[in-house]
């Protein structure tokens, strides 16, 4: 691992201008993320700031919303009882991801700031555009299984690898941050992670020193209505190779609107508007959601082994919006 | 750079590395020897230790990050020579093989056993909107929640019965004082 000094902040502002000022300090939360990283490599501070006394360890509920802490552990919210009654499908996405120890430890922020697990990125050996501008990127002609099919392009298919995030997305999170300048504002969740484009390696809409203080996501009574469908090779401890978060608000059998996000085949945390459009109205068949399912992966590309992600991810939203439909709520 | 941070209830000031990772601290400057170096990138679960309550893995924590907090090996685990329950229970249930992954594989249970007697759901729990009961919990269920430990002799049948035996044990006790663990 590459030197580095570490700090410590006790105030939000301090911890900004710490990494503010310089270039190549990072944050750290909970580690799983950072550390594994440095150990490879990958990642090379010269600063590492620990963010995680900054009194942003709580979640806050109100009739309104409910207001998370950054450093609030990935456990520390699944485990929230209000989160569970009003949000099932943001505490069944974290639970589906890593294991107990890992959520103990990956705070709510590093969850959303997570790297792509995508091995050419992970190895410092191979071409990746997103660890090294204008390398190459070995995942277009390599061993792309486990790949991105939306939001691609020529120059990057490293899949974001979170579930808290696509349920986050479909919640319409909103994202506050300060700077080191002390100014404050707001991300809605769907504009804060970045398609690659030809900059693969500028992932969020975040500045240098710009630190996540929390994350609020808004009434939706909705989302008792709610269901996240991970599919995966193993049982447990395993990264999505589909995913679906839904939300289902029904009148009778009749959609009055519906959600869907979809992970582990896309660049970023993904939402499918229109598809969700597609459902507004319309009885909640089967066949309504296949046709939903055919415009949320209308625009996919896939590679050589990816291809099968294309009708998976379909089956997915199908069991997803059935599994709602079906929920007791 | 210094660090206080306690380990089974002793206080220790360190002079460390920033680099220094919780496991090496352990291991390599304060003799512990018990926590288990396996894969040390974050996959196999030999290196758990509780910090402040909660099962965390040692390999991805760096000893720079623990001032003030409280870390439990295994090594802390017993009372003199009384084994922890799940301690004692790995042996009577033949919970190992080769040992290696058995100290992280204990720390990891005694949190799981406390996490069910607190409700908390897991990937498994049919609705998360229910806590889940230590006297009804299936075998999936402590299987899921001791995912994050590997097993490369498979000794995971014994590993469940250990957990399990630990759970009844928890229950009949609870029954027969009249309340709930």
């Amino acid at each position: 691992m590459k030197a580095f000094t570490f700090e410590r902040s006790a105030r939000a502002l301090d911890a900004a201008s710490a990494a503010g000022a310089r270039p190549d300090a990072m944050f750290l939360g909970g580690g799983t993320t950072l550390v594994d990283l440095m150990k490879v490599d990958v990642l090379t501070p010269a600063t590492v700031v620990d963010v995680r006394h900054l009194g942003l360890s709580s979640i806050g509920v109100s009739d309104d919303a409910i207001s998370i802490g950054a450093t609030v552990t990935n456990s520390q919210l699944a485990w929230h009882p209000v989160v569970r009654d009003r949000f099932p499908v943001l505490s069944e996405a974290i639970l589906s991801g890593a294991t107990t120890q890992i959520r103990n430890m990956a705070t709510v922020a590093g969850n959303i700031l997570q790297r792509t697990r995508c091995p050419y990125f992970r190895d410092i050996h191979a071409s990746c555009n997103r660890r090294l501008p204008g390398s190459g990127c070995d995942a277009l002609e390599g061993f792309n299984r486990g790949h991105a099919v939306l939001g691609v392009s020529e120059h990057c298919i490293a899949t974001h690898p979170s579930d808290m995030c696509v349920a986050m997305v479909v919640l319409d999170a909103v994202v506050h941050t300060i700077r080191d300048d002390g100014t404050t504002r707001t991300i809605p969740f769907g504009e804060l992670h970045r398609s690659p484009g030809d900059t693969p390696h500028v992932e969020v809409s975040l500045e240098q020193g710009e630190l996540i203080t929390r994350i609020v996501i808004p009434s939706l009574p909705a989302a008792r209505r709610s269901h996240y469908l991970k599919v995966r090779d193993r049982s447990s401890y395993e990264f999505a190779l589909t995913s679906a978060a839904v939300v289902l608000d029904l009148d009778g059998d009749t959609i009055r609107a519906a959600r869907l996000g979809l992970g582990g085949i896309a660049t970023k945390p993904w939402r499918a508007l229109e598809a969700e459009r597609s459902l507004t109205g319309r009885k909640a068949t089967d066949v309504a959601f296949r046709d939903a399912a055919e415009l949320a992966l209308a625009g996919a590309v896939a590679r050589e082994h990816n291809r099968f992600k294309l009708e998976l991810a379909k089956s997915t939203i199908v069991r997803a919006f059935t599994v709602a439909r079906e929920a007791k709520v | 750079m210094k660090v206080n941070f306690r380990v089974n209830g002793i206080a220790h000031e360190l002079a460390v590395d920033p680099r220094l990772t919780l496991l090496d601290a352990l291991r390599d400057v304060l003799g512990l020897t018990g926590t288990k170096k396996g894969c040390d990138q974050g996959a196999c679960g030999a290196c758990t230790v509780i910090i402040d309550g909660q099962r965390v893995l040692s390999c991805l924590t760096l000893a720079a990050a623990c001032e003030g907090q409280s870390v439990v090996t295994i090594e802390g685990l017993a009372q003199g020579d009384e084994l922890h329950p799940m301690q004692a229970a790995f042996l009577h249930c033949d919970g190992f093989q080769c040992g290696y992954c058995t100290p992280g594989q204990i720390l990891s249970a005694v949190c799981a056993v406390q996490e069910v007697h607190a409700g908390v759901p897991s990937h498994v729990t049919r609705d998360v909107r229910h806590s889940v009961d230590a006297a009804t919990l299936t075998d999936e269920e402590i299987r899921e929640r001791m995912s994050g430990n590997l097993c490369r002799c498979a000794a995971y049948p014994n590993i469940v019965a250990a957990i399990r035996q630990v759970l009844a044990k928890e229950v009949r006790s609870a029954v027969s004082e009249g309340e709930r663990p």
